[in-house]
């Protein structure tokens, strides 16, 4: 796969002195949806206004499709549709109004047909002519994406794009989001919920007070970083480990109902079959056992917490 | 050239003012029609002839310049800062459209409304003075001029304002008295030396005077330093905005 967006070395200081981000290098493949993740004030933002052409760099370089987004900022960013963080609407324009509008402000001839099924994709026909005030939470979320979309992009910004939006509406525009990749569009979006990026994404970027900490596949990472955790439920209760298991690294919990054994399942040996002959040898025995992968949460918590 | 953006600016700014018809149009033609009311009929009936002209003709071009400055004004801030104060300004910034076209955009409509609204309040005139306007070219490229450059001003104030307050206060503190100190009502001719020389230093004082002389041939300063002076007010303001955009200043910092 060929790279869509190439960022090399950016930085950006803004006039306070705050360094929001320090030499970022990052690519985006064609046709990929990319995670950034990061904490509140991370540079998530910054980082994809910089791109989209609403900040500028202090130091760096980004290319869309090959243009540079300085010198040929015409070029890159028609390539690029770009859903942010708020709500900003045209209060008093109608659905259809606006989208139009976005279609001319990047220079498109107009096409009636392609905006009449944008907003029958995003369920928005019906809405076409009602002012945007009159709309709930997330139909004005979607009028964003088909603001975006409306001329025709083949990359999409999505910066929280499920921020206060209810379960139902989230899966909903993960489906959307789906459709659009099928289609050859590039997605990049930002998130605070896990749970959407490991649902979502082909590749996961974690960035943190300005710098990329990582970048990696969704399931390279999740095994790279993943611990397993085995739990067993005893017959009886423990309160002590005996003598012969003390070179293990088990938990009891649940007053001793359960012991909890943590494992790398990169190592080698990840230390089950002993652990479980030498439980037998010490005559400790269980009702059931299961194990658990560590979520992208846990892995995302740690990897901010050491950064 | 993006010109389907630059139309599309033009045309939703245009949009606004259909949408806000009597905040537009309505309140300055009806308070224009106040100060023929007044000035013209109450106490203008007492005033002699101006330079030859009744008072109630004088006032006229002087009138009409009032409205065109400070709604060219009003239109171009307005129309830049709202959409900095709502956020869908990104959408501008995020566009390909060069800097150029964004001006174009804004203050083509900002300048199309206050021209419009400019002969609007002419033909209000007509309605209580007899009109004669001896250089008719000259009047609507005096008419054109200032709208466009006054609009480039408006852009430029509504790009440094961070607030309804500062929005305001250029317009309320500077353009408003300067504009009546400039010889709306009155020839500057009329003041006391000292004060003469303290008009000239006003720059509507030549819009206003050329603006006139296109009217009825008299000015109080000669006509080519009005069109000098009033290119050289819309250089300095295109200046400005060339270098707001270079440094992104206010707008993407």
């Amino acid at each position: 796969m060929s790279s869509i967006i190439s960022v090399a070395n950016l930085s950006k200081t803004y006039g306070s002195g705050f360094k929001a981000l320090k030499n970022v290098n990052l690519d985006i493949q064609r046709g990929e949806i990319f995670a950034l993740l990061g904490p509140n004030g991370a540079g998530k933002t910054t980082l994809i206004s910089i791109i989209c052409g609403i900040a500028n760099p202090s130091e760096g370089k980004v290319t869309v499709g090959g243009e540079d987004i300085q010198t040929s900022y015409r070029k890159a960013r028609s390539l690029i549709g770009l859903v942010p963080q708020e709500l900003h609407t045209d209060a008093f324009e109608s659905v259809w109004a606006t989208v139009s509008f976005s279609r001319g402000l990047f220079g498109k001839p107009k096409n009636p047909a392609y905006i009449e099924k944008v907003l029958k994709d995003l369920s928005l026909w019906e809405k076409k002519d009602n002012k945007i005030l009159t709309l709930s939470g997330g139909m004005k979320r979607r009028v964003m994406i088909a603001k975006a979309l409306s001329h025709e992009p083949q990359i999409l910004f999505l910066d929280e794009p499920t921020a206060g939006v209810d379960v139902e509406l989230r899966k909903g525009m993960w489906e959307v989001v789906r459709t659009l990749q099928q289609s050859g569009v590039t997605i990049i979006l930002t998130t605070h919920y896990i749970e959407e990026a490991e649902e979502m994404a082909d590749r996961i970027g974690v960035i943190n007070k300005g710098e990329i900490v990582l970048v990696e596949d969704k399931a390279t990472l999740m095994q790279k970083l993943g611990k397993k955790r085995l739990t067993l439920h005893l017959q009886s209760k423990l309160t002590t480990l005996p003598e012969s298991l003390s070179h293990y690294e088990l938990d009891i919990c649940d007053s001793g109902a359960t012991l909890v054994y943590d494992y790398d399942t990169n190592g080698d040996r990840t230390g089950i079959t002993s652990l479980l002959s030498d439980l037998r040898t010490a005559g400790i025995r269980f009702n059931d056992l299961d194990t658990t992968q560590s979520s992208l949460e846990d892995i995302f918590v740690d990897l901010v917490r050491t950064s | 050239m993006n010109y389907r953006a630059i139309r599309a600016i033009y045309l939703f700014e245009m949009a606004r003012t259909w949408r806000t018809l009597l905040q537009s149009i309505v309140s300055p033609v009806v308070s224009t029609s106040l100060y023929f009311v007044v000035f013209g009929a109450a106490i203008g009936s007492r005033i002699d002839h101006v330079e030859g002209v009744s008072y109630g003709t004088f006032i006229v071009p002087g009138l009409v310049m009032l409205s065109v400055l400070t709604q060219s004004i009003a239109n171009a801030s307005f129309g830049i800062y709202f959409p900095k104060f709502v956020g869908t300004i990104y959408e501008i910034l995020s566009a390909p459209i060069s800097y150029f076209e964004i001006v174009l955009g804004y203050v083509g409509a900002a300048a199309t409304k206050s021209i419009i609204l400019g002969l609007i309040i002419l033909a209000t005139a007509g309605l209580f003075v007899p009109l004669h306007i001896l250089h008719p070219i000259w009047m609507l490229t005096f008419l054109v001029l200032t709208a466009v450059t006054f609009s480039l001003f408006g852009f430029i104030i509504g790009i440094w304002a961070d607030g309804f307050e500062k929005l305001q206060m250029i317009p309320m503190l500077v353009v408003t008295p300067l504009t009546f100190l400039g010889g709306s009502f009155y020839s500057i001719d009329m003041l006391p030396p000292a004060w003469h020389s303290v008009a000239l230093l006003n720059p509507v004082v030549y819009l206003i005077s050329g603006f006139r002389w296109s009217f009825y041939e008299i000015a109080d300063v000669s006509v080519s330093v009005s069109m000098g002076m009033t290119l050289a007010f819309l250089a300095i303001c295109l200046g400005i905005i060339w270098w707001i955009f270079r440094t992104g200043y206010r707008l993407k910092n």
